[in-house]
């Protein structure tokens, strides 16, 4: 998280000013962007819902116990968890206005960005060559939907990544492009947040004996 | 593979004659308005003021302007549905063929809920949230008119459906399995899905965008307790929009999926569970009937206060009801299909938490009611609108808690019963709110009242004709007759849908008022300009400035000392405008520069849309990119605001202060 969001230029706290008048901008924006990602939680938690609901309607088709593989997703998961470590990091090279060690960690955060999505892509691929697709039953659907739509937050993260790093090239560390900084570090850290329900939902109950 | 999907020819209805004399007229009006706008010059005006503006008033005027022009599309639609059940009786089929029917009542609600009463509401927060609060504009004044944007293209695909090829024919909720591909295999599913995906987008941004700024940008010294009501409600009822909203996107995605891609969420095959959809419908439709009914409440609670003079009685019960129906409205969807066969037990439990809800609503008539007794009531149309709700709603409410008795529903559920009870409390609720809004706040928008007397006809044209619409369809569900009938062979049903349909002509008329006030009102607006900024005797802080207001609102930030801050101020001026708290000193401020992005964004929106629902994939990836290109262009500008010099602010507030004092 970036302390430089909540203190001003010259180190004084930004007090929460509600009853004082309009709050300061930074305060605004990190703001709205918490509320931004709870209604995404709320649109998770419709696809988790409605996953529990078809988990077990496999219309005779394949289960999550067979096709589920527990030490893939895990490498998986610590990709992605590692990636909010660096991510974190380089909110600290933000921080400190230093562009080398924000580059240097960006970097490192995409790569294992990318490495998480890589591991995803080759099991979906792996399940439509057995003949999962999304297609034969219910229970694929959801998975696919639910596992999917984190898959292309992650993507979108991405994207959002490498057009960060170009503002801090092109714009340097102005208000604006450390706010945005702040804010992509709010949405990656949430992802985190939904892939642990991802992993205990779907991979650790879907593969309990 | 055809470059244009599935678009062809056949696509335009030529073997429908209503269908080609509406597409007719509606693209007739628009390149009319087109033209109009060229011949005389205005382009350069209309798109630097208005189409790129991010002031929140224009945009909430804009929001208005839609809402009405979707209330005459809807509208239409109504009358031509109560025409045909008056004349399909027996073994006649009326005018309207079976499709095309079902296609005119799905475009009905479709219209009504998410294009006329949720622009409207939203309108009406846009223009009076940040003048009430006494800021200068919401949170995010670009998103802001990015949500217009969306929302007008989801408009702009639902009238489009009405030209090349077709709407939904599945009713406004669109059910599957009906709704699947299996059975729906047209593009009337797809343009329904994809109009509502985009514009639900624009108001879930919408949501953000208020929760943020009521929360965050009020007044030095407004604390919470000290907000105008409606600005209460409106914080209510965006925190509904954040918390339901992407219910419904991730549920319409979900039926996307099974019709794009084959899966199979609700599908009949492969294990998919139809009622899900449904559950997953009402736990975003339910709280959506409070989204729209909240904010009516507090506009009622604003023209109560202001026409008996005196401030709101249980100003803290008041809101404690509106958050408690906040929170309550997640708890009651499922009695929207008690017949699923849930069980007593569920059932009991939604049907008993449906009518605890009658319990904060009956706290806010009391209130109402205690508010005008004492008090000098002014019977202008504001306060007309809002006595006719009290009643109205009352009668709507109350069959509505009959309808949440599980046993009875089983009798009621899809009868006219039911339209006639929530068309009861949408109308007499929502619509007759927004009216008083929109006589309340219009001299606040324009300078100028709006014509009391055929403001007063509108009301009572459309009152009466509220009345002998509904109540007969009460009767007639009573007598078994279900919803969406095309034709019908029970004779003994059709007195009554004739005299609905003298009903709807009634309202008709009151329609006509309305129009026939807004060009009087216009043509005769120098006899009726408001030059203090506060026709009404107002209570709040909207009233503290100019009408219309200037684009920053307030040149100096009011200090809020207490509940009604205008009144207060007024207090102590002793009723004089220009003692009110004169600022010592003007400071320069910082004003968002208007942008594009938001009529840019509308666009690549509706041409990704429109790519979607004909399986044009190239198209729909060029939106998709011209999308993500408007967003980084906006990234990358230089400045986004401009700054107001001190002598501006000045002369606009001395102005206006020596105009109070002639």
């Amino acid at each position: 998280m970036s302390v430089a969001a909540i203190f001003d230029e010259s180190g004084h706290p930004l007090q929460d000013t509600a009853g004082d008048g309009p709050a300061p901008k930074a305060i605004v924006v990190a703001y709205g962007f918490w509320i931004f990602l709870l209604s995404d939680i709320v649109m998770f938690s419709a696809i988790f819902a409605t996953y529990a609901v078809l988990a077990h309607a496999t219309a005779g088709g394949p289960s999550g116990a067979q096709l589920f593989n527990r030490t893939r997703v895990l490498v998986e998961t610590g990709c992605l968890l590692l990636s909010s470590y660096t991510c974190g990091l380089m909110s600290l090279g933000v921080e400190a206005r230093h562009r080398v060690a924000t580059y240097c960690a960006a970097l490192i955060t995409f790569v294992l960005g990318a490495a998480f999505l890589s591991v995803e892509i080759s099991e979906f691929a792996g399940m439509v060559a057995r003949g999962a697709t999304p297609e034969r039953s219910a229970f694929l659907s959801a998975f696919f939907t639910l596992v999917g739509c984190h898959g292309l937050h992650v993507s979108f993260g991405l994207i959002w990544l490498v057009v960060m790093m170009a503002q801090v090239v092109t714009k340097g560390f102005r208000e604006a492009v450390v706010r945005r900084l702040f804010c992509f570090s709010l949405f990656w850290h949430a992802l985190d947040i939904i892939w642990v329900g991802i992993f205990t939902v779907v991979y650790l109950i879907g593969t309990r004996s | 593979m055809n470059i244009l999907g599935k678009l062809s020819w056949s696509a335009i209805p030529i073997s429908e004659p209503e269908d080609l004399i509406a597409s007719g007229l509606m693209i007739l009006a628009a390149v009319g308005v087109l033209a109009w706008v060229t011949a005389k010059g205005r382009w350069p005006y209309l798109w630097q003021e208005w189409l790129t503006s991010v002031d929140h008033k224009r945009i909430g005027v804009m929001y208005c302007v839609l809402a009405l022009l979707m209330l005459l599309r809807g509208f239409t639609d109504a009358i031509m549905m109560r025409t045909q059940q008056a004349l399909a009786a027996g073994g006649a089929q009326g005018y309207l063929p079976p499709q095309h029917y079902d296609q005119i009542f799905s475009a009905h609600g479709t219209i009504m809920i998410f294009f006329m009463a949720m622009p409207f509401i939203i309108g009406l927060m846009n223009f009076a949230v940040p003048l009430q609060l006494g800021i200068r504009d919401v949170a995010f004044p670009t998103l802001n008119s990015v949500s217009l944007g969306l929302t007008a293209s989801g408009i702009l695909l639902t009238n489009v459906s009405l030209v090349i090829g077709e709407f939904a024919k599945t009713g406004w909720v669109a059910y599957p399995p009906l709704s699947e591909l299996r059975f729906s295999p047209g593009v009337g599913v797809d343009y329904y899905l994809w109009a509502l995906q985009i514009s639900g987008v624009g108001t879930l941004l919408t949501g953000i965008n208020f929760v943020t700024t009521i929360l965050k940008m009020r007044a030095p010294g407004m604390s919470y307790m000290r907000m105008p009501v409606f600005c209460w409600t409106a914080l209510a009822t965006n925190l509904l929009i954040v918390a339901a909203f992407p219910v419904l996107t991730a549920t319409f995605a979900m039926l996307l999926l099974d019709r794009y891609l084959g899966f199979h969420f609700f599908t009949n095959s492969g294990q998919g569970n139809p009622m899900m959809y449904v559950n997953l419908f009402w736990a975003w439709g339910h709280p959506e009937v409070y989204i729209l009914i909240l904010p009516a409440f507090g506009i009622f609670s604003e023209v109560f206060a202001t026409f008996s003079g005196k401030p709101l009685f249980g100003y803290r019960s008041m809101v404690a009801a509106t958050m408690a129906i906040c929170i309550f409205s997640f708890l009651v969807w499922l009695h929207h299909f008690f017949t699923m066969g849930a069980g007593a037990d569920v059932n009991g439990f939604f049907g008993v938490m449906t009518m605890i809800i009658a319990v904060p609503t009956g706290v806010k008539i009391f209130n109402w009611l205690f508010t005008m007794f004492g008090g000098r009531v002014r019977f202008t149309v504001p306060i007309l609108w809002s006595l006719g709700f009290m009643v109205t709603f009352v009668i709507g409410g109350m069959t509505g808690v009959l309808l949440a008795v599980p046993p009875a529903d089983f009798q009621l559920h899809n009868s006219l019963f039911l339209v006639a009870h929530f068309h009861n409390v949408l109308i007499g609720g929502l619509f007759f709110g927004v009216m008083a809004g929109y006589n309340y706040w219009f001299p606040k928008a324009f300078g100028f009242t709006l014509s009391e007397r055929w403001g007063k006809a509108a009301f009572w044209c459309w009152l009466i004709g509220f009345y002998v619409a509904f109540m007969p369809l009460y009767a007639l569900g009573l007598m078994g007759m279900t919803r969406r009938l095309q034709h019908y062979d029970n004779a003994s049903w059709q007195p009554l849908l004739i005299v609905a349909a003298a009903g709807a002509i009634i309202v008709l008329c009151g329609i006509i008022c309305q129009i026939v006030q807004l060009v009087v009102s216009i043509r005769d607006r120098e006899q009726h300009r408001d030059r203090t900024g506060d026709p009404w005797d107002g209570r709040t802080l909207e009233w503290a400035t100019p009408s219309p207001p200037p684009t920053w609102n307030f040149p100096v930030l009011p200090r809020v000392e207490g509940k009604d801050a205008f009144w207060i101020q007024k207090q102590h001026a002793g009723g004089s405008g220009a003692e009110r708290g004169e600022p010592l000193r003007y400071e320069p401020i910082e004003m968002p520069k208007n942008s594009a992005t938001g009529f840019v964004t509308a666009f690549f929106a509706v041409v990704t849309g429109f790519a979607l629902i004909w399986h044009i994939w190239w198209m729909a990836l060029l939106g998709v990119l011209g999308a993500f290109v408007t967003i980084l262009a906006f990234a990358w500008r230089e400045r986004a605001e401009i700054e107001i010099p001190a002598a501006v602010l000045e002369r606009g507030d001395r102005a206006y202060r020596a105009g109070l004092n002639r």
